[in-house]
């Protein structure tokens, strides 16, 4: 049995091949496929990487505890977070509801003085 | 009958998403007691040290509290939470190996999974499961990750890639590495187990 290069397969090749072939992750060459079928030790390794999959999938179910003030720990963190996040929210208001009235306050400002200026403008134009 | 019981639990996790992206805490509160162990559970295999895990577990929850709103629903809410909590353990792994660098004496040893409770009927002894936990959690980080968050958690290489900030491509290689890797710690040249099972 060859590679599609002309090579013979050796296990060592296969070997190298058969963390990503396991799950069909990574396709193999037919020559491969035929290698194994022939192959005690590469089945047997073929069994061992099915074999670690699937105990990593049982992994999935396998719970752990939690320390027993994880729990109250994170709720409280949390909290803390959506305090920070609301005095941050309320400042922000507040900041722009500051700088809302000072902006009006100069405009106004702005405003009475060019209504002045021009007025006295206009009362010099009449006394020439 | 667990595809039903599945099924509510996602309607339930589902009703309580929708009310905590209305900013109703009660519901999100909700959420993090029915959820954290399992996410606890991924932390501790993604960082191997359960002092870290618990720090994740609750970065992991304020990350998601802050951004419960960009949840859209198309994913299950437990792979979003598998995600920040990738992303969360991500960035804990590269601070210690920092620390690392300048604490040697201080980095922690592999932990030893206690396992809460075996589903009856399973496949691989206790035993088995329990070697196969220690020996993910002496692969080195990178592989860990990978190795957790695909073969034991089934996330997708393009989800896996984007959380730890890699290509597609190195996702699959490290895959490949870590399987490798894995394969070597429990079992020895000639195939026999390498661990005393």
């Amino acid at each position: 049995m060859t590679t599609t290069e002309g090579k013979p397969v050796r296990c060592e090749d296969v070997a190298a091949l058969l963390p990503g072939a396991v799950d069909a992750n990574e396709p193999v060459d037919f020559p491969v496929q035929r290698h194994i079928e022939g192959c005690l030790r590469c089945q047997a390794e073929l069994a061992r990487y099915r074999r670690m999959l699937r105990g990593l999938q049982l992994l999935r179910t396998q719970y752990l505890e939690p320390a027993p003030g994880l729990l109250a720990a994170t709720l409280v963190a949390v909290t803390e977070a959506s305090e920070r996040r609301a005095v941050r929210s309320i400042l922000t208001g507040k900041r722009l509801a500051y700088a809302g009235a000072i902006a009006g306050a100069v405009a106004a400002a702005g405003g009475t003085a060019a209504a002045l200026l021009v007025a006295r403008a206009k009362r010099r134009t009449i006394t020439v | 009958m667990a595809t039903t019981h599945d099924d509510d639990r996602h309607d339930v996790l589902a009703e309580l998403v929708a009310a905590a992206q209305r900013g109703e805490r009660e519901a999100f509160d909700e959420l993090v007691r029915r959820t954290y162990v399992d996410v606890y559970t991924l932390a501790v295999r993604l960082t191997a040290n359960e002092e870290d895990a618990s720090d994740v577990v609750q970065e992991a929850y304020l990350r998601a509290w802050k951004g419960i709103r960009r949840f859209r629903g198309d994913a299950q809410f437990s792979t979003w939470m598998y995600r920040i909590t990738a992303n969360a353990a991500s960035t804990m792994t590269q601070r210690r190996r920092r620390q690392q660098a300048t604490h040697i004496e201080d980095v922690a040893e592999p932990v030893e999974m206690r396992l809460e409770h075996q589903p009856e009927g399973a496949a691989e002894s206790a035993a088995a499961l329990e070697e196969l936990s220690i020996a993910v959690s002496e692969l080195p980080p990178k592989l860990r990750a990978i190795i957790v968050l695909k073969d034991v958690y089934g996330l997708t290489h393009e989800d896996i890639a984007e959380e730890l900030g890699i290509s597609v491509a190195a996702a699959k290689v490290r895959l490949h590495r870590g399987r490798k890797k894995l394969r070597d710690l429990l079992y020895d040249d000639h195939g026999r187990q390498a661990r005393a099972v």
